[in-house]
């Protein structure tokens, strides 16, 4: 099958783009023509072979570049990679998960082997050839959920469990929108959800919050959550905000197919074996509106949503400056036929 | 969503630890191995009794690290509907069982500067576990264990070999008690606390703990109940269109379940909110015996859990949103 990966940018001279067959599987999040906030969890389990449903952790095209721009924020801004010193064994979860997904799904390029404690990691496309001892920070060469997200596309959140609450007590963040895990390490899931509006009133996080107290491992789920973004660009971080805020007013009729980007996360969450702890996974799909609209059905879908998202929604995600200019320019694309229900191309 | 991740097994050894006590050791069938779990953690026994099913919560007591069997423990008790007697009667090394993969109500809360466990009787069992696990990990620990006798105390010898004076072993037919309130009293700050056993003993202890001054947050608990039996009465499931008589040593989710259905679960204990079912109308009084429910949503009767909870009076009708 054999991925091909992509040599691109994500900041700077944004080379990013979407071959037509990462166009074909992009997660499309709209299943009809209006969107609002609801308890949109359902079972992780596998999708069609080629969609990103096809395995629990999807690697892409953009897997090296995404790489390296985690690097690269890493590098100018460690504190995106921050653990509570309880949550070491929820780390060594996730080192496992990972390690045994992404080798299990994807052997011509990552092969773990397992010897009671010893271990074997090969990462062919990193060019990564690590043996070390689970359990034992000492023999790698960054902590162990540091050490694993540096090869692993997603941003990760470590949610420890305790007195009826989540907690982000550990996490790696380096491709989100507007969030920032500095700020909302130690928070628990009522409080890091409080700027998100609407939600809260109709129950949504009360819900959510019951739910993934009570997930059961071998049992993993997903949910989809989407924002806009302009330009390819990962970090949008309020950390960075001086840098990305100001493309936001620089949207006109003309540049809107190149520069307004469709943001969606593939969410995953997973109780994880020894620490009762659960992971969040934020895998980040971008595609500009030229891309998107070559898929009819999405560029109409999306027309309408847009069109009808409710304000507090729309501030809340960022686009009050460039959402009209942005509705104006998909209008083209929509006719005004109806859509099929469901997320996928007709 | 719901339905539970659930692995047939074998009983692959069985042993009497103490008067009264059993253990077994179930190896997975059809598959190589069995998920790790954290120390704390139960699995429901789903056993075929006739041609009744039963299905009991029991803590893992066996190494969290090792995939190729889990253990329990029981102890036989008189309870109403059998449950104990069945694991101590019937079930005999070959007896295939169904088993729910791992849910965990009592984990170990690792900010803990150290963690003090307070085990009576059976309830020795989550610590089992939980102390293999702390001992990886190497985070500090004692154990206080208060059993009836020598000879009715499960595994308080084999406790001491491994982890020496960590163990503490207190025999009521000895008249010595856990001295209770000098462990609460003399603790480091950090220290979390963590009980299991009968009834009356977690409430004892909840009790020193709160005079104690320890913050809520330190204190950590493992409370089901077995369904308690009572009067028979009837179900009515708006959803499904169904009407179910209860009977006496049933609970309602048993009757549910006898009736074909399933309904999700996670402890049958009341005690992880998994089974909260609302309540449509009721003629009777409900009696609420889970430890999820607050003191007003009980008082309101909006909602029922009904892995633990039935009707008062015999004859009386509950309609349920299933
Ligand atoms: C436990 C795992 C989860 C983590 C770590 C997490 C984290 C976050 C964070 C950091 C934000 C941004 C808040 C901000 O503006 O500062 C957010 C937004 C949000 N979350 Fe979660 N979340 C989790 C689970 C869920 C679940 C299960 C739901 C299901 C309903 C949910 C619904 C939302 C919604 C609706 C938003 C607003 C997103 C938007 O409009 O862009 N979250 N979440
Ligand atoms: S199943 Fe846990 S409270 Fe009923």
């Amino acid at each position: 099958m054999g991925l091909v990966f992509k040599n691109e940018t994500f900041r700077d001279d944004f080379t990013f783009s979407n071959s037509p067959a990462a166009i074909k599987r992009f997660p499309f999040p709209f299943h009809e023509d209006r969107y609002m906030y609801t308890v949109n969890i359902e079972p992780h389990i596998a999708g069609p072979k080629g969609s990103v449903y096809e395995f629990p952790i999807d690697i892409d095209e953009h897997y090296l570049s995404d790489m390296r721009d985690r690097a690269l924020v890493l590098k100018e801004d460690p504190l995106r990679c921050q653990s509570l010193p309880h949550m070491l064994t929820a780390e060594w979860d996730l080192v496992e998960l990972l390690m045994t997904s992404m080798s299990e799904s994807y052997p011509e390029h990552f092969t773990l082997t397992r010897e009671g404690d010893n271990w074997h990691w090969i990462n062919r496309p990193m060019g990564i050839d690590q043996k070390f001892t689970f359990g034992d920070v000492a023999t790698l060469p960054y902590r162990p959920m540091e050490y694993i997200t540096r090869q692993c596309q997603g941003d990760f959140c470590l949610l420890d469990q305790r007195d009826g609450d989540l907690w982000m007590d550990a996490g790696i963040v380096s491709t989100q929108a507007d969030w920032s895990l500095d700020f909302d390490v130690g928070m628990s899931f009522k409080e890091w959800h409080a700027p998100v509006p609407m939600a809260h009133e109709v129950g949504v996080f009360d819900r959510a919050l019951k739910f993934l107290l009570n997930m059961q491992q071998g049992k993993p789920v997903r949910r989809l959550n989407w924002t806009m973004t302009i330009n390819p660009r990962l970090d949008t971080s309020p950390e960075n905000y001086h840098k990305w805020g100001k493309d936001r007013t620089t949207v006109t009729p003309e540049n809107v197919g190149n520069k307004v980007h469709l943001r969606v996360e593939l969410q995953g969450l997973w109780r994880l074996p020894r620490s009762n702890a659960i992971v969040f996974s934020i895998r980040a799909y971008l595609i500009k509106m030229d891309e998107l609209v070559t898929v009819p059905k999405w560029g109409r879908r999306l027309h309408r949503v847009l069109k009808t998202l409710p304000d507090a929604i729309a501030d809340y995600k960022g686009t009050t400056r460039y959402r009209q200019t942005t509705i104006d320019w998909l209008a083209k694309y929509d006719d005004g036929a109806p859509t099929s229900k469901g997320c996928w191309p007709d | 969503m719901s339905g539970e991740a659930e692995f047939r097994v074998r009983v692959a050894e069985t042993e009497t630890v103490a008067d009264g006590i059993r253990r077994l050791r179930l190896v997975p069938l059809g598959r190589a191995a069995l998920p790790l779990f954290s120390g704390g953690a139960h699995t429901v026994l789903t056993m075929q009794d006739e041609d009744r099913v039963l299905r009991n919560p029991y803590s893992l007591m066996g190494s969290p690290f090792d995939s190729s069997s889990y253990q329990i423990s029981v102890l036989r008790t008189r309870d109403s509907r059998g449950g104990s007697i069945f694991v101590h009667d019937k079930l005999k090394e070959g007896s295939e069982l169904s088993i729910t993969a791992p849910v965990n109500l009592f984990p170990i809360d690792r900010r803990a500067r150290r963690h003090l466990l307070i085990a009576g009787g059976i309830g020795i069992t989550p610590f089992m576990a939980m102390m293999e696990q702390l001992e990886r990990e190497e985070l500090p620990f004692e154990l206080h264990y208060g059993m009836r006798s020598k000879a009715g105390g499960a595994y308080w010898s084999a406790l001491r070999d491994t982890y020496g004076r960590r163990i503490n072993t207190y025999f009521d037919d000895a008249q010595q008690k856990i001295p209770l309130t000098r462990l609460l009293e003399n603790q480091p700050l950090g220290t979390h606390l963590y009980v299991c056993g009968p009834a009356a003993m977690i409430d004892w202890v909840l009790t020193e703990a709160r005079e104690a001054g320890w913050p809520e947050e330190n204190v950590h608990f493992e409370r089901f109940s077995a369904p308690p039996a009572g009067a028979p009465f009837t179900i009515e499931l708006a959803k499904a269109g169904r009407v179910i008589d209860v009977k006496p040593t049933q609970s309602i989710l048993e009757a549910i379940e006898a009736a074909g259905l399933t309904v999700p679960f996670l402890c049958r204990g009341g005690a992880c909110g998994q089974c909260e079912t609302h309540v449509v109308s009721c003629s009777g009084t409900i009696e609420h015996n889970d430890h999820f429910l607050s003191a007003a949503e009980k008082a309101s009767g909006g909602k029922i859990m009904i892995c633990v909870s039935r009707l008062k009076s015999a004859g009386s009708r509950i309609v349920l949103d299933l």
